[in-house]
């Protein structure tokens, strides 16, 4: 009950910045330049087609009608017909998200797995080699642009190893057999009891979530080993120590957990630094999931199926920022969340 | 009686001194700063004096020399020749100015407009303070490039188009951190003296906060630089920025895709180039957080 007393301001914070986007995606959509429906037709339709098309999607209402219209279709997830596929919007979405979630998880779970380690042995090792070298590889992973180290990665595993597959989901022979029950890949194909099918869906998928994965991985890396060098100083690890535990349990069991606060903070943050790079990687390796949908909304300037990705993924994160909230006001109440502070 | 107090010690104390060279040490001191520094420096020169260092300058723009497609790296083209026969090196050379562009004009229009809403929100505190930090969140609440995507998609993509789009959400991480800084100066003494002396809120905030927030600012826009010329660049890959025969480092990297992995050059060096400036201008802001010993978040 006290926690939800706590985070009823972080509640009603979420929904003011989700009808704050609703409002600022509307006004991109429909108030700056260019008449969405010419755009949508070509320069070469008549304006009889441009002015049919833009009484069927509602753009001679005035303005507040138009957002009214618009915002009563999102709460009830209408968001129109995409220009491009001729589906509902909605549909698309789910149809795309499950590949894009399975990509963005699996570099979370890569940039969790191979950062926080790395901290660990390099505040362990302070200003040794270790340290130094790890040092050098955070900078370097959060510095490189993720579409090189993709093409990069594609060049060395895919084309001269030869190890990996560097475009789409499943391989042809494959694809056939495996029908969509979740649309995750993986578990499809464990559904349809194809191992080598199973197989298949790994190999397309590691290179794309490793490449997504640098850039999180960097600022894992640094945040955890600052804040286990923080944690060494203070009096109740030097007790532990005094105290014979042995060094391992005091580094996982002791300083991790305390240490554990600010990486948690961070990938939290890091969602939403996945769900844009991902714009960058499904692009790059072909993958057929939400982001590469929102390019192609772009580039067609298919207007509703682009305010449909972008609420999505506004939804997504302030909705992942609210859970780290929840696990990091269950792990220690007293944080201040950042509703409250005034 | 001799003067021992030198004309320096009179315009700048001893212990000012030897504060100054105890930060200028704690910069020195780590490597990989002075790495930073200097890669920064040399691409910003590189950039300036592009005309004059470039092998082919006449190879910017829409210039074509099919026999030389695709040459591979030699010594007369280091970093090979791209479809049209160009020279990559002093396309990356030119490149270089477009990010360093990029970078300044964002950074140059972003940060004032951040600062300024910043400082009002921290300063004045109540309901002003709660409206500017709700819009900031507003802003924060998609990733940029997401929302930098949505922006450009409505206009003819463009260098200058990308510029905007960036800009026009990057206020809000200046806005957050100067109201933040704002918030814990308004209560210290030295404030409270000008508000006694008189002073009006736009002094108060200008002349006497402002000031003392600088240091996290400039450690703040060094790193920024580098995550918005990365923003900048996945713009022009994707389409939405600089374009052909434009030389954006970005764009260049997209039209090398293609010619994977035969044509390798094409692609690998202009991405390598944008690793190399964003690598040093992080680098370059670690060194300066650890000097002016601030916290910025990233």
């Amino acid at each position: 009950m006290d926690q939800l007393k706590r985070l009823i301001p972080r509640l009603s914070g979420m929904t003011i910045s989700l009808l704050g986007l609703s409002v600022l995606v509307f006004t991109i959509s429909r108030v700056l330049p260019g008449n969405p429906a010419r755009m949508a037709l070509g320069a070469r339709a008549s304006d009889e087609q441009v002015a049919r098309l833009a009484s069927e999607m509602g753009l001679n209402k005035p303005l507040a009608a138009q957002y009214l219209e618009y915002i009563s279709g999102l709460l009830v997830g209408d968001l129109g017909l995409s220009l491009q596929t001729r589906n509902p919007v909605l549909e698309d979405i789910i149809f795309k998200l499950p590949a894009t979630l399975e990509l963005i998880t699996l570099s979370l779970v890569l940039m969790i797995a191979i950062g926080i380690p790395l901290g660990v042995i390099a505040a362990q090792n302070r200003g040794g080699l270790l340290d130094n070298m790890t040092r050098v590889f955070a900078f370097s992973a959060v510095s490189v642009p993720s579409f090189f180290i993709a093409i990069v990665l594609q060049v060395i595993f895919g084309f001269y190893l030869d190890l990996f597959p560097i475009t789409g989901r499943l391989s042809l022979k494959y694809s056939q057999t495996i029908t969509r029950e979740t649309g995750f890949m993986l578990i499809d194909t464990l559904l349809a009891g194809s191992v080598a099918a199973h197989a298949n869906a790994w190999a397309h998928l590691i290179l794309p979530a490793l490449a997504l994965s640098f850039g999180g991985m960097g600022q894992i890396i640094r945040i955890t080993r600052s804040s286990m060098v923080d944690i060494e100083g203070k009096d109740f690890i030097e007790a532990s120590h005094g105290f014979g535990l042995p060094r391992w349990l005091v580094v996982y069991k002791y300083s991790l957990k305390n240490a554990f606060i600010p990486t948690l903070t961070i990938i939290g943050l890091l969602y939403a630094w996945l769900l844009g790079g991902a714009f960058i990687i499904e692009i790059v390796f072909g993958w057929p999931g939400l982001a590469k949908y929102g390019v192609q909304s772009v580039l067609t300037t298919d207007v509703n199926a682009l305010v449909g990705v972008t609420m999505t993924i506004g939804l997504m994160f302030v909705l992942t920022n609210f859970i780290v909230d929840v696990i990091l006001d269950r792990i220690d109440p007293r944080i201040q969340l950042a509703g409250d502070a005034t | 009686m001799s003067t021992d107090t030198s004309t320096l010690d009179r315009i700048v104390s001893p212990a000012q001194r030897e504060l100054w060279y105890r930060s200028y040490r704690r910069f020195a001191d780590q490597p990989m700063s002075v790495v930073g520094a200097v890669i920064v420096a040399s691409v910003i020169t590189l950039a300036l004096l592009a005309p004059y260092i470039a092998p082919y300058p006449e190879h910017v723009g829409s210039y074509t020399d099919f026999a030389n497609s695709f040459a591979a790296p030699s010594l007369d083209h280091p970093f090979g020749t791209d479809k049209a026969g160009r020279d990559l090196l002093t396309r990356v050379i030119y490149g270089y100015r477009l990010s360093l562009l990029l970078a300044g004009t964002v950074l140059g229009i972003g940060v004032p407009i951040g600062v300024f809403l910043g400082l009002v929100a921290g300063y004045s505190g109540g309901w002003i303070d709660a409206a500017i930090m709700r819009l900031t969140d507003t802003f924060l609440a998609l990733p940029p490039l997401v929302l930098a995507l949505a922006i450009a998609s409505v206009f003819e993509p463009t260098l200058e188009i990308a510029i905007f789009a960036v800009a026009s959400l990057w206020w809000t991480w200046y806005a957050r951190l100067t109201r933040g800084l704002a918030a814990s100066e308004r209560s210290k003494e030295y404030v409270q003296a000008a508000e006694l002396a008189g002073a009006g809120r736009l002094h108060v905030m200008l002349r006497e906060i402002l000031p003392n927030c600088l240091s996290p600012l400039l450690v703040k826009m060094t790193l920024d630089a580098g995550i918005v010329i990365l923003t900048g660049a996945s713009l022009s890959f994707i389409g939405l920025g600089v374009q052909p025969p434009r030389p954006g480092l970005g764009t260049m990297v997209a039209s090398g895709t293609n010619f994977l992995p035969q044509q390798w050059w094409v692609s690998i060096f202009p991405g390598f180039a944008i690793f190399v400036l964003v690598l040093g201008f992080n680098m370059l802001g670690d060194g300066l957080r650890d000097m002016f010993d601030v916290e910025v978040e990233q």
